[in-house]
């Protein structure tokens, strides 16, 4: 179903490489939260991380930003050593929505992706044209002209959405990392989002990382699934990592992956019934 | 003879102008960030700042600013780290250091022999007597404070709003949060010096907060938030010029009033869209 070029053992030479980590591993004081994590992300490419809770697919993305510092191993962004690229990274971290009375609109939380860590203050009115331009058209590609000029923590979770992959892709990210955007979202705007992501990822041919609860409405899309269970992760095609061989020799248990009728995967028998998995957005 | 003939008059109104101009920028930003507890407290803890400095015979501004600055910096240490719940666990201790001022503050009266008009000027406020030397001395310290806002202010914007993202790109949250308590409590001191220690939240909270009601534009809504102050201030002022009463209590008054009444358009508004969701939104 992927062309195969696009599959993680295909991509041999290490300078096209987006994401390149070798024996990669974070520790939490005593705690080993994962280790030996070898990963080959070519650019353009849309890239999965999946697992059940608190198996550290957050702490990935933030070793990939270089806000995470790693016990052993190296990881490689853009060209560089992880955390030098950051701002050609757009990233949406995992969240609970904005509050509510916060009375910003739309569009200006937009606008911090773009100039929101420039120091001082904006004179020129040449680039404030500019700003305005690139803010029009960010907003238009994600679909959100209509309610952007609003106050952000008036709008749905799902308009909220969109804004802020609106902020992450302002700069014209080369890699966006997303943490669990679907989450909170209801079934109609989960597949609207992860098609906005996938038409990013592929018309832009921006390399998209996104950590995903319920693999089922990008799995269309997915070129490469990162599973992190156990401490440790395997690589690769997903229908080579979401099947029952696969999982159980990860979990060291046995687990079942069974395909509904619709092609949607589910994975049950994972010693604490993680999120994958027990579709909650089922039906 | 009008008011203007009146060099105290002068200098109150250009003190009040000052610290009108420092707590509307200041205060729109400690609104955005939910910090009006620690402003509140930065505020009431220029009081014992300010009796002490009295009692050993110093001028109550080395006071105000004293310790202001340094609850500033106690706060920003003791807050909790990005990410964890907004500040909850700040309360905790500012709410303990609240107390704890207010009853050092009125020790310290007491050890002055308790000059009691003193002790109403320290808490609710005074325009009597400012001289050209604390009009100087409040620019001094006003004017840093917000060139020192002006460099910070877009990525302060960003830590406020939005800090897990900031901190991805790069953004120094932690040191923004100890730099902008530094800044409030600048704009805490300089503000009790004319409301009084009591009464601050009518310069820092109340202009700011009616000028988020009633836009959500970041720099129309500062612009907003200093004209508020400066129209209450002068008003506030000139009000106080003709009565007995103390110049806090015109401010917050009339600071209030402003707030209802954008609050109440705004309600008005949304129920004559007859649209739930933003009369929801309106009430809320
Ligand atoms: N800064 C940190 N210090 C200590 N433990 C952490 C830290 N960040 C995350 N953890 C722990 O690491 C585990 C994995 O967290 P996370 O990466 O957020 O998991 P996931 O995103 O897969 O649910 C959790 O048990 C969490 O408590
Ligand atoms: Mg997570």
């Amino acid at each position: 179903m992927k062309p195969a070029h696009l599959v993680s053992g295909a991509i041999a030479a290490t300078s096209t490489e987006v994401i390149h980590a070798r024996g990669a591993s974070v520790r939490f004081g005593e705690r080993l939260l994962w280790s030996a994590v070898d990963l080959h992300i070519g650019p353009g490419t849309f890239t999965a991380i999946l697992g059940p809770n608190g198996a550290g697919k957050s702490t990935l993305l933030k070793v990939l930003l270089g806000l995470q510092p790693l016990a052993g191993g190296t990881v490689d962004v853009l060209g560089a050593p992880a955390g030098a690229a950051r701002r050609r990274i757009g990233y949406v971290p995992q969240r609970r929505g904005f509050d509510r009375t916060l009375r910003i609109r739309g569009v200006d939380v937009v606008r911090l992706g773009l100039d929101g860590s420039r120091w001082g203050v904006p004179v020129s009115p040449i680039r404030s044209r500019r700003t305005r331009e690139a803010l029009a058209e960010v907003v238009d590609l994600v679909g959100a002209s209509r309610y952007a000029s609003r106050p952000i923590g008036e709008l749905s979770g799902g308009e909220q959405q969109r804004l802020v992959v609106a902020q992450a892709l302002v700069r014209r990210p080369e890699l966006l990392l997303l943490d669990e955007p679907l989450d909170s979202l209801d079934l109609a705007n989960q597949a609207a989002v992860a098609a906005l992501v996938q038409r990013i990822c592929r018309e832009r041919g921006v390399t998209v990382v996104m950590v995903a609860h319920d693999v089922n409405p990008i799995l269309q899309f997915l070129d490469q699934v990162v599973y992190v269970a156990e401490g440790k992760a395997v690589v690769g095609a997903p229908n080579d990592v979401i099947t029952t061989q696969t999982l159980s020799a990860l979990y060291g248990a046995r687990v079942e992956v069974l395909r509904a009728s619709d092609g949607r995967l589910v994975v049950v028998g994972t010693p604490e019934a993680p999120a994958l998995h027990a579709d909650r957005h089922a039906g | 003879m009008t008011l203007f003939d009146y060099p105290f008059m002068i200098n109150a109104l250009r003190a009040g102008t000052i610290v009108a101009v420092v707590s509307g920028a200041m205060g729109w930003f400690m609104v955005l960030r939910r910090q009006t507890f620690a402003g509140h407290t930065l505020s009431l803890i220029g009081f014992p700042g300010a009796a002490g400095a009295i009692l050993i015979g110093l001028s109550p501004a080395f006071g105000y600013f004293g310790f202001c600055l340094a609850a500033g910096v106690i706060i920003a240490m003791a807050s909790p780290p990005v990410g964890s719940a907004l500040y909850s666990e700040e309360s905790a201790v500012i709410g303990s250091v609240q107390a704890f001022s207010l009853a050092c503050g009125f020790l310290f009266v007491n050890l002055y022999h308790g000059d009691l008009n003193g002790l109403t000027n320290l808490l609710f406020g005074s325009f009597l007597g400012i001289t050209n030397g604390q009009v100087v001395s409040l620019l001094a310290v006003a004017l840093p404070a917000l060139v020192a806002l002006g460099l910070i202010a877009r990525p302060l914007l960003f830590a406020s709003v939005d800090p897990e993202v900031a901190a991805a790109a790069g953004i120094p949250v932690r040191l923004l949060a100890v730099v902008f308590l530094l800044l409030l409590g600048v704009a805490a001191a300089e503000a009790s010096q004319i409301t009084g220690s009591l009464l601050v939240f009518a310069l820092l909270v109340l202009p700011p907060a009616t000028a988020q009601v009633i836009t959500g534009r970041p720099l129309l809504g500062i612009g907003l938030s200093v004209l508020l102050g400066l129209a209450v201030t002068w008003a506030g002022l000139v009000m106080a010029y003709y009565t007995p009463y103390p110049t806090g209590a015109f401010i917050t008054t009339l600071s209030f009033a402003a707030y209802v009444a954008a609050r109440s358009i705004r309600v008005l508004n949304a129920r004559t869209r007859k649209d739930p969701a933003s009369l929801r939104e309106a009430m809320a």
